[in-house]
């Protein structure tokens, strides 16, 4: 049965005052009902003005996202009465939305390999965050809310998707390309709380689609669409049909629950807000255009052109803009294939067992300090066990590589040493050189994992293996 | 005309309790604002564009500037109800 989804992607923008009222964006980890005036509390005669940076910051996403963006722009009033919406209304937009029609490309990794797919997008547009509520408990167990509006007024750029991803996992896929779209283009934060928030659109072959709600972070998406698509199968199987309604994301139970609404798309009477005209956008287009970095698949490209490593290794390091930027400057500096190795497999895997982004980890281990962990590496005089150990010290406690290496004893040892380990092994465990001799392999594995022993890792595990075998033959 | 559950339901959207005596006179004050809009329908507009807005000005922004917000105590004023710096409010699914 063919799964159809589509996406609505909220993202909050990084400008530094709200879209319509000059309050600081700045509120994570602010007290609640400190970022607010009279505009973004809806207080009465309260008059919203339009951000410019916003607009920009809009206009570059829409560009980006290859978007045919509008010559004008109108924003509109969604009437609905929910605590967190201060005014009555949201300001969004409507007939007029900064751009229609866009493309963005997906490698989605099915069981026949990185397929690369096109997801289209319908349109973007720009509207109001509307303010955060607090439960006490669960939302169903609550017996009042808690509203704090520093939220409210904060710019949100909305990028809808059609029906075109088939599978939960290509919609997990599809969000992180879109993170990291906006993340190259500098306009966005997915590490801060809440900035990227989803409502999706399900349907299976044969039923009506759903519309799934409040989904609010990148790991919810696959869950939540996971969880409806069994639901509506099974609808299915038993013969029942499945509804066309609107369903609410349960993240702690990772549920979703019919949200009975009485509230259709014509009771939200959209009409043009008359506090804000009509804004002439063609006039940015150009100037805009001019500040579109290069993005993640033509970085991939040239990477791939340029460094000759390989695509999954482009991959993995044109994801995120500071790993990109990161393996530029090493890989100008030392062995581009070495550095792709080291960086897309061994750093970032110690990352993501940390949980700390890249941005954060270039603060403890510079671009520097990796050429020289690589150039140690290259001229021997660290193994790969001592260059993985000289990351991770830096990563957990800091330091520079050379104090690390000779605090820790990490450098290599030479031949000599390592012979003499070899032949300290091979009185001791006469039985598996026996073995050896006998023709069974594991036997030399083991005794390469002694030598290693002896050696406390500062040897490389093929030379010694090599060395063993001529020792063993002669 | 309309009718009384569109009146019922135009009251649920707005949160609004109404009395049956309400329903009835919102329900006539509706339907007479109906039916001038049927007036207005007469006229012929086939030739006019759609009007989003009456000023006849465009391109009103403003710069990427924060400023000082309002006291939390300023903001919390208005509120009948309030926690801890939130406003307090009924819980709705
Ligand atoms: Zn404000």
């Amino acid at each position: 049965m063919d799964v159809k989804i589509g996406l609505e992607c909220h993202a909050q923008l990084l400008t530094k005052s709200k879209l319509f009222c000059p309050c600081s964006t700045d509120y994570h980890n602010a007290e609640p009902n400190t970022h607010v005036c009279a505009t973004c509390l809806g207080l009465p005669g309260a008059l919203p003005a339009v951000n410019r940076r916003a607009l920009r910051y809009g206009i570059k996403i829409a560009l980006a996202l290859g978007c045919t963006v509008q010559p004008e722009t109108i924003f509109y009033r969604k009437n609905y009465y929910y605590p967190d919406l201060p005014r009555g209304f949201q300001i969004t937009q409507y007939d007029f939305p900064i751009a229609f029609s866009g493309l963005v490309r997906i490698e989605s990794d099915g069981d026949d390999g990185g397929k690369e797919r096109e997801i289209r997008i319908t349109r973007v547009h720009m509207e109001e965050d509307p303010g955060r509520l607090v439960y006490k408990g669960t939302i169903d167990t609550a017996t009042y809310a808690l509203v704090d509006y520093n939220r409210s007024g904060m710019p949100l750029v909305e990028i809808v998707t059609e029906p075109d991803l088939k599978s939960p996992k290509e919609a997990r896929i599809f969000l992180g390309k879109l993170r990291s779209i906006l993340e190259y283009l500098d306009v966005f934060d997915g590490n801060l709380e809440g900035a990227m928030r989803v409502d999706a659109n399900i349907s299976i072959e044969g039923g009506e689609r759903a519309e799934v709600k409040n989904i609010s972070s990148f790991k919810g998406v696959e869950k939540a669409l996971y969880f409806e698509i069994t639901r509506q199968r099974n609808l299915l199987r038993r013969g029942l049909t499945v509804q066309q309604e609107t369903r609410h994301y349960d993240e702690v139970r990772g549920i979703t629950l019919s949200m009975r609404t009485k509230e259709f798309e014509h009771d939200y009477r959209y009409f043009p807000e008359p506090d804000l005209v009509p804004i002439r956008i063609a006039k940015y287009i150009e100037e805009v255009r001019r500040e579109i970095p290069e993005l993640p698949d033509e970085k991939k490209l040239r990477f791939i052109k340029r460094y000759s490593i390989t695509r999954e290794h482009a991959n993995s390091l044109t994801f995120d803009i500071h790993t990109a930027d990161f393996y530029e400057d090493v890989a100008s500096k030392r062995d581009p294939k070495l550095s792709a190795t080291w960086i897309a497999d061994v750093l970032k895997g110690e990352l993501n067992y940390r949980s700390i982004s890249m941005r954060e980890a270039s603060t403890r281990i510079s671009p520097d300090d990796f050429v020289t962990i690589l150039t140690y590496l290259k001229t021997g005089v660290i193994t790969d066990r001592g260059a993985t150990e000289i990351i991770r010290e830096m990563l957990d406690h800091g330091g520079k590589p050379e104090e690390i290496m000779e605090k820790k004893g990490l450098g290599s040892i030479g031949s000599e040493a390592i012979e003499t380990a070899i032949e300290a092994v091979i009185k001791e465990n006469e039985s598996a050189v026996q073995d050896y001799h006998a023709g069974k392999k594991e036997a030399l594995n083991f005794l390469v994992g002694q030598v290693m022993k002896h050696t406390r890792g500062r040897a490389e595990p093929k030379e010694v293996r090599t060395m063993l075998k001529e020792k063993m033959e002669r | 005309m309309i009718r009384k559950e569109e009146i019922e339901h135009i009251g649920w959207l707005a949160r609004l309790k109404l009395s049956e005596e309400e329903k009835e006179l919102f329900e006539q004050q509706l339907s007479s604002i109906l039916d001038y809009f049927a007036v207005l329908d007469e006229l012929d507009t086939t030739d006019v564009k759609p009007t989003y807005h009456v000023i006849g000005i465009t391109d009103v922004v403003r710069k990427d500037e924060p400023k000082e917000a309002l006291e939390q105590s300023e903001v919390l004023r208005n509120a009948p109800k309030k926690e801890k710096g939130y406003i307090k409010s009924p819980r709705i699914l």
